[in-house]
Order: structure tokens, then sequence, then C-alpha cells
């Protein structure tokens, strides 16, 4: 398919395209001949998480399957703000049915595209974490206990942004949203016991399950090749910064992606057949003080006075992750 | 050939002939014989390049299929009551995008309470979803309009829903005229779908339609199934030339010649209709009967006549003497010499008009 040629601007080594790399290890997104699946004139926020991580998952999913790709959306920010009728942000070819069935919808694709020999076809399936943790889930489930030739995306901002910041399963506790608002005696979300998505998916047994975060191209980029090279039912997780949503400047998105992953709070790890065989580790461990102070969504923990043992509540959820992955641990390879 | 054979198995059967390459099974009475009958046929290599799936609920079984046909494929699957209800979301979305999907509603009740045997309700919920709605009167009908089914639809760019009561047809087994696969090959060629999901030229399918557009989106959908009151008939006239068997298309009547008197039904309570009418006709009563097939697009022919009922086979609340199968009336009364009365009976109580 026709691309679109693109300027960019080089900087550091988690950007797009370091010029210092050789040519083989530079990302998709330095490439002058990218897909630009997800092209610019959309209509997402400025600093949008979920914007960004689309972009890098389709251009590199699209060169992984040589421009042999069907995109799959359910309802969500992702699909409105790219498609206005009459106009659209899409450069492959993309289906958006219900909020609900986007995994079942991509099963059907990739069924048909079977039935008629097309194999080389690849599809991908993508939603926010409304969609995947709660009312999609049902399909999704199913999509992954037949294991359907299917790439799920989920982008992560850990809340219902699209109709107003309400409260999701993937909404982490004592965050503020718009139903569960910073009043009363335990302000924000309640402490329950999560969802853990990627580990739901894992308990399918399918063969490629994935976390990653906006603040690292590479590491994203890695993945979505790796599974691409897969088939079967895969899931990939990523961590998306909502400026409107968690709070925070627009140009904060990287950094707090990158907090959530350093902190401890957000392990990026690869797991292959339901067994965690790879996970990333902490460079610059930071309690997790600092990343929820840079967010409106926690200020209750700390005006009018710190409520510490929130605080720490929040902390021993980030120490169990680096417990439980070994995320302080020295790269480990193969299966733990 | 002509087969004594039980309705449901007849419909897997002309379903398979017709070649679906997407069939998706979720299990609810009184449908579950088509789709197992279907599964067997793909894996036994009856039906080729046909992909079979068990999803996990009626919302994923049209979800697939919304995708499957998105992706160019002819799809099919069955359903009813309570399944078609959740499955509601899906039925309008695929209609919304024109997508030729075909399905089987085996008619049965919608609880609570809970009730697996049959009524009309279930498809009446979805009656302005955009679908086609027809419904077979007996087995033989409810073979021959599963094949213009998928005509149909292609032709049109609209699913169909074909409306078999459930058990009085899908388990009631009787003589059934099974046509050649030739013939249905002839009378039914393949899938080339309007548009469809192909990385060669990338299409966006779904997009936020806001105010300034929907209404005309809408409109053309209504257009769509207004063509088909034309391409019913003729699609039923082709459909008699090629299997040697005249079939209703919109509706059919029953010794309306001289008739005071015409009851209008749709579904197998017709049989037992026409049983009585006979009687009635043979003890001097001038009576008829207008068998609805197309009950969306509604045949809009029946407007000036002067007609009893119709015989309401679905259970409602909120509106006094008129269930959804009567809501024409309130414009076709008006047209009438003689103002008809809605009257809901039940297939034991039809001999008092």
């Amino acid at each position: 398919m026709p691309s679109t040629p693109v300027r960019f601007y080089q900087v550091g080594s988690f950007a797009a395209g370091n010029r210092l790399l050789d040519p083989s290890l530079r990302t998709v997104q330095s490439e002058q001949g990218r897909t630009n699946s997800l092209t610019s004139g959309h209509r997402a926020c400025q600093g949008c998480g979920e914007a960004l991580g689309a972009r890098y998952v389709l251009d590199a999913a699209m060169r992984a399957s040589a421009g042999q790709l069907v995109v799959v959306n359910a309802t969500g920010c992702l699909e409105v703000f790219s498609t206005p009728y009459p106009e659209s942000s899409w450069q492959v070819p993309w289906l958006h049915s219900l909020f609900a069935n986007a995994p079942a919808a991509a099963s059907g694709v990739a069924a048909a595209l079977h039935a008629q020999g097309r194999d080389s076809v690849r599809v991908l399936a993508q939603g926010g974490d409304g969609a995947t943790f709660d009312i999609g889930l049902g399909c999704l489930s199913g999509m992954f206990e037949r294991n359907d030739d299917v790439l799920y995306v989920c982008y992560d901002n850990e809340a219902y942004m699209n109709t107003g910041v309400q409260r999701s399963a993937a909404t982490p506790p004592a965050a503020r949203t718009a139903t569960t608002e910073a009043v009363g005696p335990e302000p924000g979300n309640s402490f329950g016991r999560g969802k853990d998505m990627p580990r739901v998916a894992m308990a399918h047994g399918i063969p490629y399950v994935a976390t990653a975060t906006v603040a690292d191209l590479h590491d994203i980029e890695e993945k979505v090749t790796a599974a691409m090279a897969v088939r079967g039912a895969r899931y990939l997780h990523v961590l998306v910064p909502c400026p409107l949503g968690w709070g925070a400047p627009p140009d904060q998105t990287v950094r707090l992606a990158r907090q959530a992953k350093e902190s401890g709070l957000f392990p990026v790890f690869t797991a292959r057949d339901g067994e965690v065989t790879e996970v990333s580790p902490i460079r610059h461990r930071i309690p997790v003080d600092g990343y929820l102070r840079a967010q409106r969504r926690y200020r209750h923990l700390f005006e009018p006075e710190e409520r510490t043992e929130d605080i720490a509540r929040i902390q021993a959820m980030a120490d169990a992750n680096i417990a439980r992955y070994g995320l302080l641990d020295p790269p480990q390879r193969g299966p733990q | 050939m002509r087969e004594q054979i039980e309705g449901s198995q007849a419909i897997a059967r002309v379903v398979g002939m017709c070649r679906p390459q997407v069939v998706c099974a979720y299990p609810i009475t009184p449908q579950t014989h088509i789709v197992e009958s279907l599964g067997l046929q793909v894996k036994r290599g009856d039906i080729t390049g046909c992909e079979f799936i068990n999803v996990e609920s009626e919302f994923a079984a049209l979800s697939v299929l919304i995708g499957a046909s998105a992706a160019g494929s002819r799809t099919y699957t069955a359903t009813a009551s309570q399944g078609l209800l959740y499955m509601t979301e899906a039925v309008y979305n695929a209609a919304g995008m024109g997508l030729p999907i075909v399905m089987t509603v085996a008619n049965r009740a919608v609880g609570a309470p809970i009730n697996i045997w049959n009524d009309h309700s279930d498809s009446m919920a979805l009656r302005d979803s955009g679908w086609v709605q027809l419904h077979a009167a007996d087995n033989q009908e409810a073979v021959d309009l599963h094949i213009q089914a998928f005509r149909l639809a292609e032709q049109l760019s609209v699913p169909v829903m074909v409306c078999v009561d459930g058990f009085a047809l899908t388990h009631a087994v009787e003589e059934i005229d099974i046509p050649g696969q030739d013939q249905v090959d002839a009378f039914l060629p393949p899938f080339v779908a309007r548009q469809r999901l192909d990385p060669a030229a990338p299409l966006t399918i779904g997009s936020m339609v806001g105010p300034d557009a929907f209404t005309e989106v809408r409109y053309l959908a209504h257009q769509r199934l207004r063509r088909a009151t034309d391409l019913v008939p003729a699609i039923a006239a082709e459909f008699a030339g090629v299997f040697g068997r005249s079939r209703p298309g919109l509706l059919e009547t029953y010794r309306a010649e001289g008739a005071e008197t015409l009851v209008v039904a749709q579904g197998s309570v017709t049989g037992t209709l026409f049983d009585v009418i006979d009687d009635l006709r043979d003890s001097g009563v001038p009576i008829g009967a207008v068998v609805v097939t197309a009950y969306r697009p509604f045949p809009a022919v029946l407007s000036p006549t002067c007609c009893r009922g119709p015989l309401e086979w679905s259970s409602w609340t909120g509106r006094w003497r008129r269930g959804p199968a009567g809501s024409w009336r309130p414009t076709s009364a008006r047209l009438c010499d003689r103002a008809p009365r809605a009257r809901r009976s039940s297939p034991g109580s039809v001999a008092d008009p």
C-alpha cells in the first residue's frame, strides 16, 4: 500500500529513530517508509497515549505482516477520534462493529480469510481497557479459548475516558474518576482485588502474552513483531496514560508511562504458552509517591493532608509486583 | 428428492447446499438441531471451504458473522428467543452495515416465565432492526425460503431472518422435497461482496456518523428494505422456474375469491387455519385467508383489503387488543369498508371468525 513520507525529529535513545543505532536496529517509526497506519489529522487530545500506542503497534504490525493486515476496533476513544464520518485516519482496512464484540468480529474476519484461503492476511483487534476488562471480556475469552488467529491489543488508560472518565475494572485503587469521586471516608476508587488482564489471558494458555508501555518504543515494536511471528490467539497489553483522565499535562504522557514501569506498578513482561518467559527489569527504581503526585486523579492522597496508609498500600502493590516478577533482578531468559 | 425428514434437518441440508463459508453455533432450544447438523456436515466434509465456529454466546455468534461478512464471506447462524434478544445490539449493527447475513430464528416465547415453546415474541421484538423477516408457513416453505434468503440478502446487501415456528416446524417430521445441489448452484451464484476488508484497497467500515448524515444513512437502509418488496416476488418467481415449485413471495391468499372475511396470519398456524376455512366454506361461510410471508418489509398491498385478524402469535403488554402483528391496522383500517377488529387467537380458537 502507498506510504506517506514523514519528517521526524530525532532525540534520545527512547525516541523514534536513534541515528547512532545500526539501521537494522532502528525502529519502524524511524523509517521514512512507515505506513502511518493511523495517520495525522485525527481528533485525539494533545498528548493522547492511546493514539501514540496505536500508531506504534499498527505500523510495527504492518511491517511484520508485509502490509497484509486487517484491523478490528472496539468502540471507544480510538474509534471515535479516528473516524468522524466522512473522514478516516486509517490507512489499513478497518472495521468497527460494537463496544463488546471486537474479539468476536476479529475471529470472524480471521475465519473468513481462512475459508477464502487468504491466510497471509493477518488480523489485529484493538480496544481500550473498558472494552477489554469489562464489556468485551466474554468475547475476548472465547477468542482466546478457541485460539483464533488474532492479535488482540488492549490500550489501557485505566478508565472509561471516552465517556468522561468513569471507573473501569482497570482503574487502580484510590484513583479519582467521575464515578469514584475523591470524597468521603474512602476517596477515589476502592481497594478491590483488581483484575489482572495479562494473567487472565495467560490462564487461557494462549501462545503469546506481553505487556508494554508507550514509554519504550523499541520494546513495543519488538513485542508486536514477536507476536506477529506466532499463529493463534495473542494478547498485547499497552499502558497508555491519558492526560485528561489522569490529570497531567500532555507532555507528561511518556514520562508517566515510564514511571508506572519504573515504580513496579506496571510490570513489563512476556509470557508464552501461559508461562512468564522474560521480564523487563526496572532500570532506576522510584517510589510510587512521585508517580502518584504527578497526577491530579491522586491529589486527594496528598491534600489536604497526606493519606499515608493509602499510599503505603499502593507501594505494597508495586513491591509485590517487583517480587513476583523479579523486576529488580538482572534480565532473565527462558522459563522461570 | 422427496424425503421424510425433520424440519431442522431439512433446513440444515439446504443451508449446507448454499455453500456458507462461516457458520456460528451457540445452542438454544429449539434451533439446536440445525447447527448440530451443520457442524456434522462441515466436520464430515460434506460442506467444503466452511469454517464452523462454536462460540460463547449468541452475541458472539452474530458478531463473528459480522466480521466474516465484512471480510467477504457467506455467513449463517440460527437462534431463538432469549438468544435473539441477547444478540439484539449486533442484530441492529449487522443491518446498519448492510451485511448480507442469513439467520434462522426458530420462533420461541420470551421469558419470564421461561418457556421453550413457540410464539413470535422474539422476532417481533426485532421487527424494526432493519432485517428482512420471512415467515415459513410449513417446512417445505422453510427449506425454500432459506435458499431465497441468501439470494435476497446478497442482492440487496441486507441481512435476512428466516422465521420458523419452534417445535411446530423445527421438530416436525414431514415429507419435504429436498432440492439437488445442481439446482441450488443454478439459483444461487457464489457470493461476491459489494465491499470487503482487503489490504489491497483499505476501507473504513463502521465509522462514527453524526446527526448531519445519520438520517440519510438510515433512509438509505429503509430504501433498501423497500426495494425488497419488489425483489422478494421476483426471486420467488425465479425460484419457481429453477425448482418447479411456486412460492408465495411476499404473501399468499387462500380461498380469497368472493370472501367477505379474510383472516390474516403468518407461520405454522396457517395449516390449521386453512382446514378451518375449508370447513367454513363447506358450510357456506364466505371466508378466506391472507398469509404474510414477508413481515419485513411489510407487503403494503394488504392495506386496502378488508381483513380479520391478524392472528397474533406473540404475547404483548401495554397495548389494548393489538400486538406487533396487528400494528399495521391503524392505517389500513381507514382504507377498509368495514372497520376490522384485531383479534388474538391461538391455533385452537381460530374457528370463531
